[in-house]
């Protein structure tokens, strides 16, 4: 864990070897030196409240993907009691960055969806980090209309820089994939329980991400754009990042005030990669309660309460005069 | 009859300024444009006349909304619905309420869509068309809820419905907003498809990103103009990612139907035409099993 430390970490990881240092020199020289033990300790505790209240929008964005942040196979492992991975969208291949499959959580069965990313280098090569084909979303919407035959809830987690950007993808309609499970997700008769675990890159995570209840962990972000590529395009600057990064308003607590999304999950302290097996439970807890409320629905009470959930979202105005409220504006339109 | 419309010799000199474009306008440039692909002078009345097509080399210029609306549908019949929405600023995103405003003036139109009833060849339609000029026919809030009330007038009505798109993606001023607007339009193309009312997509120059990769791909036929660039992600983000040159011909229009995306492509001069054809066998056919 000595890879892949960010800049803001750096202080509370001195500072905690620093208290490792003191226990051993404790140990070993059988001193007590426990008054400056727990002032240190205090300090590390309040050192990391006020690093963790105080994160900018691109300090989210790297923790949310941060390589060693629980991946979907890991959340499998962790949640499900019993689970079987299954493959292929039966009309070209199997997707490796978007993977799918059954099991058991608290022996209640669900049907899985979610990106995979990898950990390494290699891993993530074959996982094409995190970025479905068409593939992918093709196998995802054979899996829920499985989950729907069967009456298993769908959980679907969302962990994607986005779509895949290439020939093969565009030659085989990636926006045909995405649009038809955004068509068909709407009418699913399950509820379908949505979290944001990572990166929530644009269509790409929509395209798995049309549900009852749609949650993101508390360092995630989802964005209709990445704040590199939208200063690149808006203001032709890449450097720009961070300002359109908080311009998009794309992080859990940004978007819980947008009503965007119905709940955040907490993270434990310093980010889910600094505890896997926290991070997943917190996630379990949730998903369940959610489906517990979820589950006392009819399927048509369900498919009317997700349409209206969609159909209302939108912000606009009747009257141009409310909207512009600027002279600016009038000697333009003249 | 398009003369309200067609005849403004403003809209030739208005359309699809590129910088490089702007610089290649002379002071005559009210009479004639050079045509984007094979460089001819062509004097704008006979641009106008064969529908903005150029005669020599058949590139097919981006065209307004309004100008669409006046080659697709009988003189007279457009009842426009859904006015009186405006995009607000929700973000408070740098420079948009501007950008708004700009687009306004410059396109006449509200947002980049408008919606209405008319009639086709004396067919009765719900039809939706977009406008590249306005802000790149981006979907934020409004083109998202118009494009359902035009879904939901359908399905009120019962009449076929018509969406003619021009589109950059979403509107990245909206963020999440816009995204979401994905999510709304195909769950409301959904209804539309469980109420069994036809819905015929046309996709012209450029249509990319989310809407793309929503309520325009779900239609019952996918109509692409000859030329016309439809993608999810763009040429030029593809083209980064992969480091390599993209195909000849790639996202274009032929290239969509080549792979099966696409029913047919149309040149702008056919389009009407075909939808009065495919109107009249559906009107013939939903009585048979009803
Ligand atoms: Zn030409």
């Amino acid at each position: 864990m000595t890879n892949n430390i960010l800049d803001f970490e750096k202080p509370l990881l001195e500072l905690s070897a620093k208290i490792k240092e003191l226990q051993s020199f404790m140990d070993e020289k059988g001193l007590d030196l426990s008054e400056e033990l727990m002032k240190l300790k205090e300090r590390a505790a309040k050192l990391q409240r006020e690093i963790y209240a105080s994160l900018n929008t691109m300090q989210i964005i790297q923790i949310a993907r941060h390589p060693n942040r629980p991946t979907a196979r890991d959340y499998i492992n962790y949640i499900f009691d019993e689970f079987i991975e299954l493959h292929g969208d039966r009309k070209f291949s199997d997707d490796k960055a978007l993977i799918g499959g059954i099991g058991l959580i608290d022996n209640q069965p669900f049907t899985f969806l979610g990106h995979q990313k990898g950990k390494t280098t290699k891993e993530n090569l074959s996982r094409n980090f995190g970025m479905a084909h068409p593939e992918g979303y093709r196998k995802a919407l054979r899996l829920m209309k499985d989950a729907e035959k069967f009456k298993r809830p769908i959980l679907s987690l969302i962990n994607t820089p986005g779509a895949y950007p290439g020939i093969g993808a565009e030659e085989r309609g990636q926006a045909e994939a995405i649009a038809k499970n955004l068509m068909e997700m709407s009418a699913l008769k399950v509820p379908v329980i949505v979290v944001v675990t990572g990166e929530g890159g644009s269509g790409g995570a929509l395209g798995i991400g049309l549900g009852d209840r749609i949650m993101m962990l508390e360092y995630s972000y989802y964005s209709v754009s990445t704040p590199e590529a939208c200063a690149a395009i808006l203001w032709k600057d890449v450097e720009k990042a961070a300002e359109a990064a908080e311009a998009l308003k794309i992080t859990a607590k940004a978007l819980k005030g947008l009503g965007i999304i119905d709940r955040i999950i907490k993270e434990p302290v310093g980010g889910a990669h600094q505890n896997p097996e926290e991070a997943t439970m917190l996630l379990k807890k949730a998903v369940l309660e959610e489906y517990a409320s979820l589950s006392k629905l009819s399927p048509d009470e369900l498919i009317n309460q997700r349409y209206m959930k969609y159909r209302n979202l939108g912000v606009y105005n009747n009257d141009w005069n409310d909207v512009l409220e600027g002279e600016i504006l009038k000697e333009e339109v003249e | 009859m398009f003369k309200d419309l067609f005849g403004k010799p403003k809209y030739v000199t208005v359309r699809t300024r590129t910088k490089q474009e702007k610089e290649d306008i002379s002071p005559d440039s009210r009479l004639w444009t050079k045509c984007n692909s094979c460089n001819q002078i062509i004097f704008n009345k006979k641009l106008v006349e064969n529908l903005l097509v150029c005669p020599e080399c058949n590139y097919h210029f981006r065209i307004s909304a309004k100008d669409r609306l006046a080659i697709t549908i009988d003189e007279d019949s457009f009842q426009e619905f859904g006015q009186e929405i405006f995009s607000t600023d929700p973000l408070e995103f740098p420079d948009y309420k501007e950008k708004l405003a700009t687009a306004r003036a410059r396109t006449g139109l509200d947002e980049a869509i408008i919606i209405g009833e008319a009639a086709i060849n004396g067919y009765q339609v719900v039809i939706g068309v977009m406008d590249f000029n306005f802000m790149g026919g981006s979907m934020g809030s409004v083109v998202g809820e118009k494009v359902t009330l035009a879904i939901e007038r359908s399905i009120e009505t019962r009449k076929p419905l018509i969406l003619i798109t021009t589109a950059g993606g979403a509107r990245m001023q909206e963020g999440m907003i816009a995204l979401m607007q994905m999510a709304k339009t195909s769950a409301a193309v959904k209804r539309l498809d469980d109420a069994g009312i036809l819905y015929i997509s046309i996709m012209t120059d450029p249509t990319s990103g989310g809407v793309t990769a929503s309520f325009a791909s779900l239609a019952d036929i996918i109509i692409a103009e000859k030329g016309a660039l439809i993608a999810f992600a763009g040429p030029r983000v593809i083209q980064q990612t992969i480091n390599t040159s993209l195909p000849e011909g790639f996202q274009r229009a032929e290239f969509l139907l080549e792979h099966g995306m696409v029913d047919m492509v149309l040149s702008r001069h056919e389009i009407k035409d075909t939808l009065t054809r495919i109107l009249k066998i559906h009107q013939v056919g939903v009585s048979n099993y009803d």
